[in-house]
């Protein structure tokens, strides 16, 4: 890392030094861990971007697969729901499978042409009808068993931890077969179609209630950290907040968020160090050659494709794994809460922002980004305060100005990429060559 | 027959009627889209929110001529409010290419900067419109609501199941037939829409029989605003204006603009129809229409739709990646993938 790297870095410490004094530690350490966990989505589009020139504008949708695998793999399984839908499930399962392998049979066997089209899709439609017999029953049982409470499947009753690489693989997955329907298509055709991936996991998440609860939402995940009110109560640690002299609940408060913190700082820092080391290997080096100039690469013998699919796959990953973490931090999953400008253009704005290319830029850029998101919205209320002082109480005019303040901050998000853009299009820590010692 | 009658009735009422007025509206977004991309040949992201920009500001105009007493009757004010949000979506198109695409256009940027460049103008118009308007639903429709009502058209054919048409519908298919004759011949017959599309096929050819590469952006510009505050109006008029929804039009827009060929202006409108009819159709419940086509007492089980109401936008997706699969260069052979 560069002396201006460290500088950077140090001034971002001092900023959440700053609000732990000025406002209160508790607000600072939120916004540490979402700084932290802003970083790895950076991190993980930077692989894509800034590595390969991908361009993927579907970081929500990685995000939210990553939330509910992490979901999904924690909470406890609902039994009964199981039990009256669990023989449909499989013949739906069955199903899916036979489909699937009569499509590859097709694909495999016939030359390609109309006929195989037509093949296709009449194994689809007999597929997706025989589907419906079962699936349609299934969904209407699993949702009927205590809708207020479960209506749902449930999960698999294991740690959450072990949700986070699944969150990950998850993403994964659904990244695999995007890539390989719109990568070597114009980069363009790549944006929209992740665009487009977004919003169908958001609707397919929001909908299929059997499956994920829906805008319901699902609450009460297990945690990877103590609870406050457990430290509460054990004697040791009210005798630690008596002699540091904080209140036992702010003390506890202050504690989970550290233990969330130190988590999520070892796995930043454990993808950091890969991500470096994969930076300045021969395949980073072979990546940037093929960013830089496709079809020298091309002519240099190296697959273009594969390796574009592979750092696609790679950097979703990475996405899912922080998606994963947010849900376990909030500690509930909300499917409500995704949206585009929250989770795909602030991600890549702080990209940008922090040097695309640079993974330490990257890390800056989460940071310095989120922190200036959320503390915008008290900047902005503070100002629409004065104005208020000046237009008068009450007035219509003050009406607009405290409902316009808090989207001040995406037009103020929006000028700074255009800024950055235009002014130093290397972001704040512009991605270096390293040159032989 | 009655049956026949009763269920094109119910057809036209649900899918026709709706798909030609949602397909007019896609069409214009679609056009808007695809004139910036075969001059600037870029994806303009921020599509979405210049349609909002200019619909906000046919609002303020439609409220301010409702003060006035200027209205229309039995059309809706937001008619000839229009001009006035046209010209403040041409405002700041031309403003933001002078700030932000100008310069990458000088400097020769790949297309990709232009597509980021466009991310940032989107948040700022983003922000910009929520910040003026608020994000409430606003409906800013006055003058009279129906064509033709049900109750009218049942009384005229006797039939059981009714049809109306929404003078927002009429009006949208009128718009959209005078908005494309004009820029078809624009395009066609007048010297500058020769030279865009001179300079849409070969940049450097245009520019060696002297076009002007300024003018002819400003040109697109112009063009794309002005669709992009009719759509958004006319939309707003339908259904009701909500700053995002029409961010989330964006979708159904590049879908259509990529379904008929990108770049290619007939694609477009094509493209909207295709994807306004396929969203309509896949998430249309035919029971009832099966009930009237079947035989006397027979009823289909459940509510036969392909995809729930909430998957509309899947829809938009789904032909995407199917075009993407099959024909990537879209129906009409659109620019170079």
């Amino acid at each position: 890392m560069s002396t201006r790297g460290m500088f950077c870095l140090a001034a971002m410490a001092v900023l959440l030094v700053i609000t732990g004094l000025g406002q209160s530690w508790v607000v600072a350490l939120s916004i540490l861990n979402l700084c932290l966990i802003s970083s790895i989505m950076a991190l993980g589009l930077n692989m894509q971007w800034g590595y390969a020139g991908l361009f993927n504008v579907g970081v929500m949708g990685f995000a939210a697969l990553g939330g509910i695998a992490a979901t999904l793999v924690s909470v406890a399984p609902v039994d009964a729901a199981w039990d009256i839908a669990g023989t449909d499930l499989a013949w739906t399962g069955i199903t899916v499978f036979f489909t699937v392998l009569a499509v590859i049979l097709v694909r495999r066997l016939m030359d390609p042409g109309r006929w195989r089209m037509a093949a296709t899709t009449v194994v689809l439609l007999v597929g997706w009808g025989v589907l419906n017999r079962f699936f349609d029953p299934a969904v209407e049982a699993i949702e009927s068993v205590d809708p207020a409470r479960t209506g749902f499947l449930g999960g698999l009753d294991l740690p959450v931890l072990l949700g986070w690489p699944a969150g990950g693989l998850a993403a994964a997955a659904a990244a695999w077969l995007i890539a390989r329907v719109a990568l070597g298509l114009r980069a363009d055709y790549l944006a929209i179609a992740t665009l487009g991936i977004a919003e169908m996991v958001i609707a397919v998440i929001k909908n299929e209630d059997w499956l994920t609860r829906g805008v319901r939402n699902v609450t009460g995940l297990d945690r990877p950290v103590p609870y406050e009110i457990g430290l509460q109560q054990s004697s040791r640690f009210q005798e630690l907040a008596a002699s540091l002299g904080i209140d036992i609940q702010t003390a506890s408060t202050i504690a989970v968020k550290l233990c969330y913190a130190g988590l999520f700082t070892a796995v930043l820092a454990g993808l950091l160090v890969l991500a470096e080391k994969a930076l300045h290997s021969p395949w980073g080096r072979m990546m940037r050659a093929i960013r830089d100039n496709e079809t020298s690469a091309a002519a240099m013998g190296k697959d273009i494709k594969a390796r574009h699919l592979e750092i696609f796959v790679l950097g979703a990953a990475v996405i899912g794994v922080a998606g994963a973490m947010l849900t376990t931090l909030e500690g509930q999953f909300t499917p409500g809460s995704y949206q585009p400008l929250r989770f795909t253009f602030l991600i890549w704005v702080m990209v940008i922002i922090g040097g695309s290319g640079n993974n330490w830029g990257a890390v800056l850029g989460g940071f310095l980004v989120w922190f200036v998101w959320i503390e915008a919205e008290p900047a902005g209320l503070w100002l629409a305060g004065h104005l208020l002082a000046i237009a008068g109480e009450g007035s219509t005019v003050a009406g607009y100005i405290l409902d316009g303040a808090p989207y001040m901050r995406v037009l103020v998000m929006g000028l700074i990429l255009l800024l950055v853009l235009r002014f130093a299009p290397g972001g704040l820590l512009p991605a270096q060559p390293r040159r032989p010692a | 027959m009655d049956d026949l009658l009763n269920a094109g009735a119910l057809f036209a009422n649900f899918v026709l009627v709706p798909g030609i007025s949602y397909g007019s509206q896609l069409a214009l977004c679609a056009l808007g889209l695809t004139i910036i991309f075969g001059i600037l040949r870029f994806a303009n992201f921020a599509h979405g929110d210049v349609m909002a920009f200019g619909t906000m500001a046919t609002i303020f105009a439609t409220w301010l001529f409702q003060d006035l007493g200027l209205t229309i009757r039995p059309l809706p004010t937001a008619l000839i409010a229009m001009p006035a949000g046209i010209a403040a979506a041409i405002g700041i198109c031309l403003a933001t290419d002078r700030c932000v695409y100008r310069f990458h256009r000088r400097k020769r940027s790949p297309a990709i900067m232009f597509v980021i460049a466009s991310f940032g103008v989107m948040l700022v118009m983003n922000g910009l419109v929520r910040m003026v308007i608020g994000t409430k639903d606003r409906s800013f429709d006055d003058g009279a609501r129906f064509i033709l009502k049900v109750r009218e058209f049942r009384d005229a054919t006797g039939l059981q199941e009714g049809l109306a048409i929404k003078v927002s519908q009429g009006l949208t298919v009128a718009v959209t037939c005078i908005a494309g004759t004009l820029l078809f011949w624009f395009l066609q017959h007048a010297r500058t829409g020769k030279a865009m599309r001179a300079w849409s096929d070969n940049e450097d050819l245009a520019l060696l029989s002297g076009v002007s590469p300024e003018r002819v952006v400003m040109v697109a510009w112009l063009i794309s605003a002005t669709l992009a505050t009719v759509a958004g109006t006319l939309y707003g008029l339908d259904k009701s204006f909500k700053p995002y929804t029409y961010f989330h039009l964006l979708l159904p827009t590049f879908a259509a603009a990529i379904v008929g060929g990108i770049g290619h202006p007939l694609g477009a409108v094509i493209g909207g129809y295709v994807v306004a009819f396929s969203e309509i159709a896949l998430t249309y419940a035919y029971r009832k229409f099966l009930i009237y086509l079947g035989p006397e007492g027979w009823q289909p089980e459940g509510l036969v739709q392909v995809l729930a109401t909430e998957y509309k936008f899947a829809v938009s997706f789904i032909i995407l990646i199917v075009v993407l699969l099959i024909r990537p260069t879209g129906i009409f052979r659109g620019k170079v993938i």
